[in-house]
């Protein structure tokens, strides 16, 4: 493993070429552009084939029941948000889904929250300092994990602290839950990643837009203040 | 009784065409989501994965509601006063094309998921709305598409999308503007050529 390291780094570097423009919210973009470069050898060589392997083998109605299970255990952080993000209502509603999926919806994997009229939220922990104020700061793309910024990888560094997954034992059992949670996940982005693909021109500045985007919008819960374009 | 029978069809065919045009912007969108679903659902080639047929449907049934002017003077920004006119009709040609390649594979991708048409927020004067749809699919949170349209004379149409937040028009803009700093517009013209002659 030691060794691999430097290597990374080399390519990382290698990638650094800086563009002529910069844009104001990716002052590292050509660092940026390196990671990204090696993330994609990683998806294309190792990631996206065990995922497209696992989507053949799976039957659809199984996969749907894996997502289920993680998304429930999720749930208990996103309520954490809400009420961190003095949205009690929401929070109740999210430890209600836990409640009720958890043990009707058998350990999770029938969602019946949702045909109980309980939404599924999305929130975390770079979503909470963003409604608290916090600015995004630059965009980063973190080795692994793909696109962020300085405030969701703060955010995502507590997402895993707190993360319910972490405290399963014993560790064989843990880390055949990580395996499958990250290719279920992959998987599940398949269609995605093929989409994003065919529509963009640059790859990665279509990506960096629509998280940005993306991050935005989920901060304020899908209103934000509307950026007129002129 | 000829020119009366001319003055009854145009009656009719005024009357049709006012219907199609009066139609409330909310209901617009409900009927053509729900039309092109039941068609990709019902249809044997589209089923068995034909491209060409799934592009031939939204052809038909979804482009006569997007002003795709609109949508590419928008996603150009400051760039679309440097194209001359035969320029602005590649583009948005181009334009056209790129989003309606994207458009089919995410119909393609389609899989029975369940729509909630929200109740439009805009008073009866408005010309420009911005129409809710929410997608909704089991274990996670609902996909929310926006569309937001404006009032022309001949009805309503889109001239951006939203999906999950993210503007599409919006989203091109920088990759759009990069490519006219560096190649020109017709640098962006061949780009969106070549992207649009890739296989699928």
């Amino acid at each position: 493993m030691i060794r691999i390291v430097p290597l990374v780094l080399l390519a990382i570097l290698g990638g650094c070429a800086t563009p002529e423009e910069r844009d104001p919210r990716d002052p590292y973009e050509g660092f940026n552009r390196g990671v990204y470069r090696f993330n994609d050898t990683v998806d294309d060589y190792v990631a996206a084939p065990v995922a497209r392997t696992y989507r053949k083998a799976v039957h659809s109605e199984l996969r749907g029941r894996v997502s289920n299970f993680f998304a429930n255990i999720q749930d208990i952080m996103i309520g954490a948000n809400n009420f961190l993000q003095g949205k009690f209502e929401d929070g109740v509603n999210d430890w209600a889904r836990f409640a009720f999926n958890s043990t009707f919806g058998l350990l999770g994997i029938h969602d019946v929250a949702s045909e109980w009229g309980l939404e599924k939220h999305n929130e975390d922990f770079g979503q909470t300092f963003g409604r608290w104020g916090a600015p995004p700061g630059p965009y980063l793309i973190l080795p692994f994990l793909g696109s962020s910024t300085v405030r969701d990888t703060a955010g995502t560094a507590l997402d895993w602290t707190f993360a319910p997954l972490t405290e399963v034992r014993p560790i064989d059992l843990r880390n055949t839950l990580y395996g499958l949670y990250l290719v279920n996940t992959r998987a599940d982005l398949l269609d995605a990643s093929q989409l994003l693909q065919e529509a963009a021109l640059d790859r990665y500045v279509f990506q960096r837009d629509a998280y940005l985007q993306r991050r935005r919008s989920l901060i304020y819960d899908g209103s934000p203040p509307r950026e007129k374009l002129e | 009784m000829r020119t009366l029978l001319n003055i009854l069809l145009l009656a009719v065919a005024t009357t049709f065409s006012a219907a199609a045009q009066d139609l409330a912007p909310d209901a617009l969108v409900k009927n053509v989501t729900l039309e092109v679903v039941d068609l990709i659902t019902k249809d044997k080639e589209i089923k068995a994965g034909s491209r060409a047929k799934l592009i031939q449907v939204i052809e038909a049934k979804v482009l006569p509601h997007f002003n795709f002017g609109a949508m590419t003077a928008l996603a150009m920004g400051q760039s679309w006063g440097k194209a001359n006119a035969e320029q602005k009709k590649q583009l948005i040609e181009e334009f056209k094309t790129l989003l309606v390649r994207t458009y089919a594979s995410a119909l393609a991708a389609y899989s029975e998921q369940k729509f909630d048409f929200r109740p439009l927020r805009a008073k009866p004067t408005d010309t420009d709305v911005t129409v809710n749809v929410r997608v909704l699919q089991p274990g996670a949170q609902a996909v929310t598409i926006d569309y937001s349209m404006e009032k022309t004379a001949n009805g309503w149409k889109v001239y951006d999308v939203m999906v999950g937040g993210v503007s599409l028009v919006a989203n091109y803009r920088t990759e759009f503007a990069n490519t006219v700093r560096n190649s020109g517009v017709d640098g962006l013209i061949r780009d969106l050529k070549k992207k649009n002659q890739e296989k699928k």
